[in-house]
């Protein structure tokens, strides 16, 4: 089977200092692989480097492409990718902020990638933008309103709709339920489990929240200081982890 | 008594504006950076049309200039007489017999013919603006084709007011490639922006951008499938000429609250009456 995406040797550096160095690893269509590790280990600066926001100082990032198959998707050109990225690919962002339009209503804000792709009809877009709302278990009769009047976790929701409405194959997410309350959290990883399991998405999700990635990834890299240190099935890595980094990364959450 | 160069600006500051202008009517609809200059006159009176005026104009022009479809508004008039000083151009208010027309809010009833040129005032030129306000972004979004904003904002007005609800400045996909701000006038005009004989330009002073349409260029309002484009105008004829056809204006009358509609473009409405044509308020 073809890797719907290859990552091959990515190293980026700030100047002298290193974000991330000489990371490889490939993801199936319909995997999950968490990235974990301490902060400022590398992970936004990987997954950034893999959706194309940061240029990588060397490696490949070659994704399985629905037209002309495997392309490096560093070397292509511009349109192309950001082509990708509101088609195939998508990302959630830690603060939901970031990743919405905090002027446009929620339904405008779930519309504007299927208006980004060409659809020109209202009540089609309107409809699929409160289904949409509902799969994300926000209130149809919601659509109309901003995103400053919902809470985090709808906001959060909000996001994940608006991304998941051209249908990706790939979803990148950075600290996805980072900064909400607890049972906010438990919340979203249910619902994100279940569009996971229900769309067949692949994902690639950074946390440094080993609950997260025991709920959600099959398989989990460990980063310290930029470098993949342990990478496995996720219950080998958090049930016997090899390298002593991981050991004490699982151990002290044990702990807490 | 200052001497000033014809209309105005230098002669190297016009080849400059003349260089973006001609750059904007190879590029239809792509806005053209240019150093705007300072004039003698506040921005809001519309500095970027009237540099693009003073790099066109030539001694043998005819001028016209209209706000808001008059000629006999305090904006019209000043830059009417400005050009009168500074460049000695015959003025006129009658359409046909102008060369060229510098226009705030208004294209003029009367078709334009080849030859001519019209000049609009324009505010903001940028119209992603509303949605997206950084403008290294909204580069990206014209070089890249990346429209879909566009349509967010319509989509916003219709969720809002049921109905597009834009009814000035209204977008326009320029040859199926740029999307253009056609400056602050009403939507009844945007169909003539298209297919016209004439050469239509467009300055920004503030704003530091010129772009253009030449003649024939195609141009098309966006919109939904199923919420058509619709050129309106308020459902009156004219109360002076009669004319069913023309943009109106809503004039209170009397302090009774009573109303007249009315042709915002003078010189159309003086013309049509001169010719014997009676609407139901006229004298
Ligand atoms: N723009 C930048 N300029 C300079 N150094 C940076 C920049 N962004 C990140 N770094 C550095 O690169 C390293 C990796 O940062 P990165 O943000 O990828 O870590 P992280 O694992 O996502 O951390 P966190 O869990 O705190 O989000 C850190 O040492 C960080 O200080
Ligand atoms: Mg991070
Ligand atoms: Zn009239």
């Amino acid at each position: 089977m073809t890797p719907l995406l290859s990552v091959q040797g990515i190293t980026k550096r700030y100047g002298a200092h290193i974000g991330c160095a000489d990371v490889s690893f490939d993801l199936y269509p319909g995997e999950v692989m968490g990235i974990v590790g301490e902060s400022g280990s590398g992970k936004s600066t990987l997954l950034n480097c893999m959706a194309g926001h940061l240029t990588p100082d060397a490696g490949q990032v070659v994704f399985d492409t629905r037209t002309n198959g495997p392309r490096d998707t560093i070397t292509m050109s511009e349109p192309e990718r950001r082509m990708l990225g509101r088609t195939d690919w998508a990302f959630v962002h830690q603060h939901a902020r970031d990743g919405l339009r905090m002027g446009v209503s929620a339904g405008g804000n779930v519309g504007e990638r299927l208006m980004a792709v060409g659809e020109r009809n209202y009540g089609d877009i309107r409809d699929k933008a409160t289904d949409w709302l509902g799969r994300v278990e926000i209130d149809a009769s919601r659509v109309d309103d901003r995103p400053t009047t919902f809470s985090g976790g709808m906001q959060q929701r909000l996001q994940i709709a608006r991304n998941l409405v051209t249908g990706p194959r790939l979803v990148f997410m950075d600290e996805p339920t980072g900064g909400l309350d607890v049972s906010v959290q438990a919340r979203l990883l249910d619902l994100l489990r279940g569009l996971v399991r229900d769309m067949g998405l692949s994902a690639i999700i950074v946390t440094h929240d080993l609950a997260v990635v025991r709920l959600l990834a099959d398989r989990l890299m460990v980063m310290k200081s930029g470098r993949v240190v342990e990478a496995g099935l996720t219950d080998q890595v958090l049930d016997d982890p090899q390298h002593a980094y991981s050991q004490l990364l699982v151990s002290s959450v044990l702990q807490v | 008594m200052t001497e000033y160069n014809f209309a105005y600006l230098d002669e190297q500051t016009k080849r400059m504006i003349r260089r973006a202008i001609l750059k904007g009517l190879a590029i239809p609809g792509y806005q053209v950076p240019f150093a705007s200059r300072e004039m003698p006159m506040p921005y809001g009176w519309g500095t970027g049309g009237v540099q693009v005026s003073a790099a066109v104009l030539t001694p043998k022009d005819m001028f016209k200039v209209i706000d808001q479809g008059a000629d006999d508004t305090t904006n019209a008039v000043s830059i009417r007489t400005f050009f009168q000083r500074t460049a000695g151009v015959a003025t006129t208010t009658a359409t046909s017999d102008a060369t060229v027309i510098q226009t705030r809010h208004r294209i003029p009833e009367e078709p334009l013919h080849e030859g001519q040129i019209l000049v609009y005032q324009v505010p903001i030129p940028e119209p992603l603006r509303f949605l997206e306000p950084r403008e290294s972004e909204t580069r990206k979004m014209h070089s890249l084709e990346e429209y879909g904003l566009m349509h967010v904002k319509l989509y916003e007005d219709i969720s809002r007011h049921g109905h597009i609800a834009t009814s000035y400045a209204y977008p326009v996909k320029v040859e199926g490639r740029y999307v253009m701000d056609p400056s602050p006038i009403p939507k009844f005009d945007n169909p003539k922006l298209g297919d016209m004989a004439a050469i239509q330009l467009f300055g920004a002073g503030r704003e530091q951008r010129i772009y253009a349409l030449p003649p024939y260029t195609q141009v098309v309002s966006l919109d939904f499938e199923d919420h058509p484009f619709e050129a309106s105008k308020a459902d009156h004829p004219c109360g002076m000429c009669g004319a069913t056809d023309s943009y109106l204006d809503e004039l209170i009358i009397d302090d009774a609250g009573g109303r007249m509609f009315v042709c915002s473009d003078t010189d159309y409405c003086e013309a049509r009456q001169t010719a014997g044509h009676k609407g139901k308020d006229a004298a």
